[in-house]
């Protein structure tokens, strides 16, 4: 969960990923990597820009997971935005047509 | 063959005729293999199944009929799902988070998982075998509009489609809009007329005349 601000105190330093890296309304670009194996983040999606919506939780890394390594909560989960019409070619649906997907803060770069 | 002591009301019981295949012996095997290791007893994997068995849509349709008679229930409901199933007292078995995506008359949410068959089954059970076929999970991202229209689903062009895919740990429930002509029904026969379908997205919730389509 979002941590508010105002109950930190004062003189206290955060470590890396306590924080989420992006917010409501920031433009992303999921990242079009290709790792051998199980991933949560699918190909149609790989490469696109997309708008982020909601910070969602700090969470395991599901993919770490999987592969049986635990690193703990590093890092955040979000809810993004994607048209549809900017993800397929020809889309023939109407304009604000959109998709949500949950992706996790190592596959996000700020644009 | 069974014996015929009784009369005859369902359709023959089909008895596999074929050796079984690939999956099915890698499934009985890996099954024995944790029972035999004691990693997961017999008695656990069938509670496990009790577990199950025991989620049903009705649970959502719980959860929808409290949310369209009581404003602080939807408010809760939508603020975190998990957190309002469990004040109805329906737990979580599963490590995961609840968010229910509310059908406006802006916008009409439809949910799938691309992956796999991410699916809220602490309210809704096992999933139908079509939500986790291939046809649905790659359609419905690209031509949701199309796959609604196979479901006699038809969503007019200035309401935006918002298709939720579930990759990891959220799970997604969708708070179909009320039906026009229910406003005296109770919350009990309100939750009879909330289907499956209509909680993941691909129908709306009908009454009356507009069951008939």
């Amino acid at each position: 969960m979002a941590l508010n601000p105002s109950n930190i105190l004062p003189g206290l330093v955060k470590a890396e990923g306590e924080d989420p890296l992006f917010g409501h309304g920031d433009r992303v670009l999921i990242s079009d990597r290709s790792p051998i194996g199980h991933y949560r983040v699918p190909h149609y999606v790989r490469g696109k820009a997309a708008v982020v919506k909601d910070v969602i939780a700090r969470a395991v890394d599901n993919e770490e997971e999987g592969f049986g390594r635990n690193a703990g909560l590093r890092r955040h989960y979000y809810r993004v935005s994607i048209p549809l019409s900017a993800l397929w070619h020809g889309y023939a649906g109407a304009p604000n047509d959109e998709l949500r997907i949950e992706v996790f803060e190592d596959w996000l770069k700020r644009t | 063959m069974h014996t015929h002591d009784h009369s005859h009301d369902h359709t023959p019981i089909a008895v596999p005729d074929e050796a079984p295949g690939y999956y099915e012996i890698l499934e009985t095997a890996v099954r024995e293999l944790l029972a035999a290791k004691q990693i997961v007893s017999p008695g656990e994997m069938r509670q496990q199944l009790e577990v199950l068995d025991s989620r049903t849509p009705q649970l959502g349709a719980k959860l929808v009929a409290k949310a369209w008679v009581n404003p602080g229930f939807k408010e809760r409901l939508l603020a975190d799902g998990r957190v309002a199933c469990e004040e109805m007292g329906i737990t979580f078995y599963e490590n995961t988070q609840l968010t229910v995506l509310e059908n406006t008359e802006k916008v009409h949410n439809l949910i799938v998982c691309t992956l796999c068959s991410c699916y809220p089954r602490e309210v809704l059970g096992l999933p139908p075998d079509w939500y986790k076929l291939a046809p649905y999970r790659s359609r419905a991202v690209r031509e949701p509009r199309a796959v609604l229209a196979e479901f006699g689903t038809t969503i007019s062009e200035d309401v935006e489609i918002r298709v939720s895919d579930s990759t990891a740990m959220i799970r997604y429930l969708v708070l179909p809009q009320r039906p026009a002509g229910t406003e005296f029904m109770t919350e009990e026969e309100l939750a009879a007329l909330v289907t499956r379908d209509a909680m993941i997205g691909v129908v709306p919730v009908r009454f009356g005349k507009e069951r008939v389509q």
